[in-house]
């Protein structure tokens, strides 16, 4: 089992799978915590679960490949007639809840409301009924002469999801995100302008925990753009603006928490100022790693790892695609400046990783320092290969198998990624479909 | 660069003067900022830019808070380094001066204006409070006692100066069909000059019942857009049946569009193409703008219906 090919990067990732979704494009993709399971939510409003392959004994290097497990619709659109407005029905976040019996629960949202969904599993019947035939049908009461017990007996598997809660009416702006508590019995969800803590159970009120709504809307320069809590300290939660700074509120401190425990901000470095600085400073994206012990944040062109203890600036910066600086008029004149692209850590907090453009993909193993770009494509990879790195060629002469910058698809971005809790499985959606990737070695 | 067959506008070499921005020192000399024309070109352009995707933000599939934000910020940084170098004073007497004053993008000339007025009453031109066309669909509310009032809706419409008769253009297409003033609470209808009198409606008030100021109304106007109304109570049939003999077809935007431009789907940026001016040289072409002008006129005409 030793590694057949020589290579400073530690993974070799090769392509596992392709699941073709839907005609709706994919908005969020989540492992559970396991890694059992894997949700995608979609701009249609539905929800897809994958689940893992029990593992066959004989393929060691092979892990089970993801199935489709359930589909439901999460949210349907609604209208608003008075003022014909459409709220969306895409789903914009999922967040899996930590097991705690058979069953599992998400909660998964959408501009307005959030859904706590119970998916379920059913594979026995009661049969033996005295009063019923099989089919349902009574029996007539004249031909029961004997009394029985109904037993269980086994049946086709049959995944059932049943919403428990919708928690409504508690955002006026648009939810970017929601964030389960490590005490698992509160959440929160964040829109454009404030943040709110549920209670899993309770539905009909939150608490509002943050609200940078200006009292005159006209002062309105900085908006919310993500939240999470800390994955261990369930006082302690993040969220991240529109200016590019990630503030850390301890919940005890203050019922609401407007004002930060800690402001993380990095000074800007006055050689690249431009009249895009702020766009580009805007942050998508934020994620603690599992320790607890770091942060991530993703901006336009980079991703920052921060240490908690250190406010000042980032302890770590990688370049996600940095010959886009000199093109952010162009970013900024056909909008893709404003893509929110998301990060995620690997299960051992080793490796971040990112979408970018032209269905490429970047991964940063921060101990080996390395970097490496793949892409999700099916005419470039065949099935079961190792994927080969990608490289985007920024001087003057371009070498055999770069691209240049200017044959950059910007239509074909990664904005969705997640990485298996416990192993080195990735799934990465383009706009309509769904890699699952597999690192080859054990 | 772009989706494949989209005409790139500017060499992206030459965007390296608008990218690199602010060189040199905090505070460079207006001649040193003057050196370059094609800078001062191409910050125009992304003022243009700017502010046209600030009036459309609703053609977007999903109406985006954080991308205005960041757009009127960038808005603000452009007119306050305008302002510094002193082009901003240069262009708005410019435009004061000038007769035919569509030449410049409605909103620009909007902006100018209202910084006009402050000058008069004798403010020092204020910081861009962003003025963005509200679409009237987003944020009225209809009056529920009595009739509805569809003569508010003309004389919103009708411009309060014949400068604005221009401006008022946009309003309409945008404001998605038949507009409604809010009533405020105490009865007063809104009819608030300069950049409120192209703008439909005046925006839903809060559950918190603020009251807004003229000033506020501006940027409640834009940033309001994206709140999600509660659920309104049920639609009152006598109101449904009111809209029911409205063409659906008018509230598509493209359809709208289409009439404006032969080509069949009109992205935002050619709408800068046909209507925005590169510089100075704007200001002397006119004929230009008329023909746009009746363009426009007809789809106004189309809008309201008349």
């Amino acid at each position: 089992q030793k590694c057949v090919y020589s290579t400073w990067w530690p993974y070799l990732f090769s392509f596992l799978q392709f699941l073709l979704l839907t005609a709706d494009i994919i908005s969020t993709v989540e492992f559970n915590q396991s890694g059992e399971l894997l949700a995608t939510g979609d701009k249609g409003g539905r929800v897809v679960i994958f689940q893992q392959e029990q593992e066959s004994k004989n393929k060691l290097q092979c892990r089970g490949e993801y199935n489709v497990y359930s589909t439901f619709q999460s949210h349907e659109p609604e209208f608003d007639y008075l003022k014909s407005l459409e709220i969306e029905e895409k789903i914009n976040k999922i967040r899996w809840l930590p097991q705690k019996n058979a069953a599992h629960f998400l909660l998964s949202t959408n501009d307005k409301t959030i859904k706590l969904w119970k998916i379920s599993e059913r594979d026995k019947r009661p049969e033996g009924y005295n009063l019923k035939e099989e089919d349902g049908r009574y029996r007539d009461p004249n031909t029961v002469t004997t009394l029985r017990v109904p037993v269980f007996r086994p049946m086709d598997l049959m995944v059932e999801a049943s919403p428990r809660r919708v928690f409504a009416n508690a955002h006026t702006y648009h939810i970017n995100s929601i964030s389960v508590n490590s005490d698992c019995e509160t959440y929160l969800s964040a829109d454009d302008l404030r943040v709110n803590l549920w209670h899993l159970e309770i539905t009909d009120r939150s608490f509002n925990i943050v609200d940078i709504k200006p009292a005159n809307m006209e002062d309105l320069t900085e908006v919310i753009t993500a939240a999470e809590f800390h994955p261990n300290q369930c006082n302690t939660f993040v969220y991240s603006s529109s200016k590019g700074t990630i503030r850390l509120c301890d919940m005890r401190a203050a019922a609401l928490c407007d004002s930060h425990a800690k402001l993380f901000e990095e000074p800007e470095d006055p050689n690249n100022r431009s009249f895009f600085s702020e766009i580009i400073s805007s942050i998508s994206d934020v994620k603690f790693s599992h320790s607890g012990r770091y942060m991530m944040t993703r901006d336009y062109l980079s991703v920052k790892i921060w240490d908690l203890n250190m406010e000042s600036r980032p302890v770590e910066t990688y370049q996600v695609h940095e010959y886009l600086r000199s093109k952010l008029c162009s970013l900024y004149e056909n909008d893709c400046i404003f893509d929110k692209f998301e990060c995620c850590w690997n299960g051992n907090d080793s490796v971040v990783m990112t979408g970018s453009y032209n269905n490429f993909f970047r991964m940063f193993d921060r101990g080996y320092q390395q970097d490496m770009t793949l892409e999700a494509s099916r005419e470039n990879s065949k099935l079961r290969s190792v994927l080969k790195p990608r490289k985007v060629s920024t001087g003057g002469k371009r070498k055999k198998d770069e691209i240049s910058v200017d044959s950059l698809d910007f239509n074909k971005k990664i904005l969705h990624t997640a990485w298996h809790p416990l192993d080195n499985i990735i799934a990465v959606a383009t706009t309509n479909n769904l890699y699952i990737f597999q690192d080859k070695l054990n | 660069m772009f989706p494949k067959g989209t005409k790139r506008k500017f060499s992206d070499s030459g965007e390296e003067a608008v990218s690199s921005g602010d060189q040199g020192p905090a505070s460079p000399s207006v001649a040193a900022r003057t050196l370059s024309s094609s800078y001062s070109l191409q910050r125009q352009s992304l003022l243009d830019m700017s502010l046209i995707k600030l009036q459309l933000c609703h053609m977007l599939v999903e109406p985006n808070l954080c991308r205005s934000v960041l757009i009127a910020n960038t808005v603000r940084q452009i007119q306050e380094e305008m302002t510094q170098d002193g082009t901003w004073q240069i262009m708005t007497q410019a435009l004061a001066a000038a007769q035919c004053p569509t030449d410049r993008l409605v909103a620009t000339e909007v902006l100018c204006r209202q910084t006009d007025a402050a000058a008069q009453a004798g403010q020092s031109p204020k910081p861009y409070s962003v003025v963005g066309v509200e679409e009237g669909y987003h944020s009225e509310e209809v009056v529920m006692e009595g009739d509805v009032e569809t003569d508010v809706t003309m004389s919103t419409l009708s411009p309060v100066s014949p400068q604005l008769s221009s401006a008022s253009y946009l309003a309409g297409p945008f404001g998605m069909g038949p507009c409604w003033e809010e009533e405020e609470e105490d009865g007063e209808c809104e009819e608030e000059e300069e950049e409120d009198s192209e703008e439909c409606v005046s925006e839903g008030e809060e559950g918190d019942g603020d009251h807004l100021s003229a000033d506020s109304r501006t940027g409640e106007q834009v940033f309001g857009t994206f709140e999600i109304k509660h659920p309104a109570p049920p639609p009152d049939p006598a109101l449904e049946e009111l809209f029911s003999d409205v063409d659906p077809s008018y509230y598509d935007l493209d359809t709208v569009l289409t009439g404006m431009q032969s080509a069949p789907k009109m992205g935002p940026y050619d709408l800068l193409d046909s209507l925005s001016s590169h510089g100075p040289t704007a200001l002397s072409s006119s004929s230009s703008c008329r023909s746009d002008l009746n363009e426009l006129d007809h789809i106004m005409e189309i809008i309201v219906g008349s």
